[in-house]
């Protein structure tokens, strides 16, 4: 679908070892620093090149305006009103003054230019610290223009990197379900969008009940479940070329897929006979092995990132509860003993956390816990809400809520939100459907 | 047909009266909205269909079980009888679950509970190469209500024919 881009990126100058500002994303942010992002200034001749390709008057400024959205929607971040900027974009780029930027009480600045050439885009930006009037990044990059926007996202991951000291999360897409139609007759298609809600597509039709969606780690492969035919059965897409084929040759249903941590192998459950077991089946070769092997149902499977692991969720002790195993099935160990039902285990992509859903009189949770089970932290309570996804950061998770509805049976929607891990920052990413099941990718670049 | 729902109707509350009284001592069981409950399993008749006189075509289950009362072993006596009867007749059991679960979960739960079915009907006499079982865990309620009358509505393995 979308084609690799050749984005060339290098340094302008040196970055300076000693960062002044630094933000810290292990706590909730409540001053989130007060950064200006200036519009990246454009010469006449460029704007009008752009202007012909891409139909934006000013390009420069519509790629700031993405870097400041990405920037506030973090939590961290706390862009100021342009109206109150005293210095012209292209003098700012040059050499800030610094006292103009500190009246409006910007701790960090971000400047830069764009331009036409050869039929490319060239954008570069500098980061600046204006208390200590300091640069501390500045980077150029060449693409095609049709990719203004991931330029934005770029530029706003190395923001992020180089003020929290952590990879970002912008220059990436989210896989999601959309729905519509009435709660008894849903009609549900795969839909994917960058993960600021631009460039929605539709990847099915409608035609057959599709759900959860879910990325290959290390490509643009997708694998899901869908009813062709009335089968419920999992499947493997190729968002890139559109060709898609059935996972296995299972007798039954096979759901709840997950890609392996390298990406070459799926890990889903198999059900039969009233019992539902995890399998694996080997992308490249094909061998299908079974891993859990139990009268109970046993689902949600998730790999630990280096893949040596696997959590699920069972309900052989009575109630659906989250274990750990060793990814060969031995060393089964249960690991929720809250209060509850326990469901949709995700292993962090940093490896040292579990996000899950808890059912509690009533209401549901989107929580985390330690791989052990220890240190369980509630993030959000709902009517319902399920199915955490980590940005690939594992700063955010992202997941979908469903509203109650009234006497009459009305007022039913599903939507997505996202969550830091720290509890704060709740959000809703606005969707052009209802929305369900959705599913963060790696960073496209790097 | 009409009384004829209402003389099951009654059955089946009779048949209900006494699962009750003979698990009375296990917990105090609610007495439900409009006489259509028994402890959190639907007993009314309000979305079932039938697949012919006197045969219903669903069974209805407590919350995050798959057992079958003893009005849903009734149900599937009459389905199995009319299987006998129309040999040629194959059946899809769809089993289902309420909203109030994971999705994946629930999958593997509607599969439980047709499975559930699909056994009773094995055990008189029809043979599982007439059965096909699918799940379609939440994705399909009857009832779009967020409440526990539409709940046990939802949570229900529908016996459909396949030819």
């Amino acid at each position: 679908m979308t084609k690799k881009i050749l984005i060339l990126l290098f340094l302008l100058i040196p970055i300076n070892a000693n960062a002044l500002i630094e933000v810290d994303i292990t706590r909730g942010n409540l001053n989130p620093l007060p950064l200006a992002v200036s519009p990246l200034s454009i010469d006449e001749e460029s704007r009008k090149g752009f202007e012909k390709i891409l139909e934006k008057e000013n390009i420069g400024s519509e790629i700031s305006n993405i870097v400041e959205n990405n920037l506030r929607i973090s939590g961290l971040f706390n862009p100021l009103d342009k109206k109150a900027f005293l210095q012209a974009p292209d003098i700012a780029n040059l050499k800030p003054r610094f006292e103009d930027w500190n009246l409006i009480k910007a701790q960090a600045l971000i400047t830069g230019k764009v331009n036409y050439v050869d039929d490319k885009l060239r954008v570069e930006f500098r980061l600046w610290d204006v208390l200590a009037a300091k640069e501390m990044m500045a980077l150029a990059f060449t693409t095609v223009p049709k990719n203004w926007r991931r330029v934005g996202h770029i530029i706003s991951d190395k923001v992020y990197e180089r003020l929290t000291g952590e990879k970002g999360y912008f220059d990436t897409r989210i896989i999601y379900v959309s729905e519509e139609g009435p709660k008894t007759q849903r009609i549900k298609k795969l839909a994917i969008m960058d993960q600021d809600g631009a460039n929605n597509k539709f990847l099915t039709l409608g035609n057959e009940l599709v759900l959860t969606p879910r990325f290959n780690p290390a490509s643009q492969m997708v694998t899901y479940l869908s009813y062709f035919k009335n089968m419920p059965r999992v499947y493997l897409l190729d968002i890139e070329t559109g060709i898609q084929e059935v996972v296995g040759d299972f007798p039954g249903m096979t759901f709840a897929p997950r890609f392996s941590p390298d990406g070459k192998k799926i890990i889903m459950s198999f059900a039969k006979d009233g019992k539902s077991d995890i399998y694996t089946m080997d992308l490249e070769n094909r061998i299908v092995e079974k891993i859990t092997n139990h009268p109970s149902i046993d689902t949600s499977p998730s790999y630990s990132p280096d893949g040596k692991y696997i959590t699920f969720n069972s309900d052989r002790s009575g109630y659906q509860q989250i274990y750990v195993m060793k990814n060969d099935g031995s060393d089964v160990k249960r690991i929720s003993f809250g209060n509850g039902l326990y469901g949709t285990p995700v292993w962090s992509p940093r490896g040292d956390l579990i996000a899950f859903t808890k059912l509690h009189k009533g209401k549901f949770y989107i929580g985390v816990m330690r791989t052990d089970g220890s240190g369980e932290r509630l993030l959000t309570e709902n009517y319902y809400q399920e199915a955490p996804s980590w940005s690939p950061n594992g700063r955010v998770l992202i997941f979908y809520r469903e509203t109650k509805t009234n006497s009459k049976g009305e007022g039913f929607s599903a939507k997505l939100w996202s969550i830091d891990l720290t509890g704060y920052n709740e959000r809703q990413i606005k969707t052009p459907t209802d929305a369900s099941d959705p599913s963060w990718s790696s960073l496209l670049s790097n | 047909m009409r009384l004829n729902k209402i003389f099951k109707n009654t059955l089946l509350v009779l048949a209900a009266c006494l699962v009750l009284s003979a698990c009375a001592t296990k917990k105090e069981v609610a007495t439900d909205i409009q006489g259509q409950m028994q402890g959190d399993v639907y007993t009314g008749t309000d979305t079932v269909e039938y697949l012919a006189e006197g045969v219903p075509d669903r069974v209805f289950f407590a919350t995050n079980e798959s057992i079958l009362t003893t009005a849903s072993r009734e149900t599937l006596r009459a389905q199995a009888a009319w299987l006998r009867k129309n040999p040629n007749i194959n059946v899809v059991l769809e089993g289902h679950a309420d909203e109030r679960g994971t999705r994946e979960y629930n999958l593997a739960l509607g599969e439980r509970r047709a499975n559930a079915a699909k056994d009773y009907l094995m055990t008189y006499g029809i043979s599982s190469e007439r059965i096909t079982v699918l799940s379609y865990g939440k994705e399909r309620p009857v009832d779009s209500g967020s409440n526990p009358l539409a709940w046990s509505k939802n949570r229900r393995s529908v016996t459909v024919k396949a030819n």
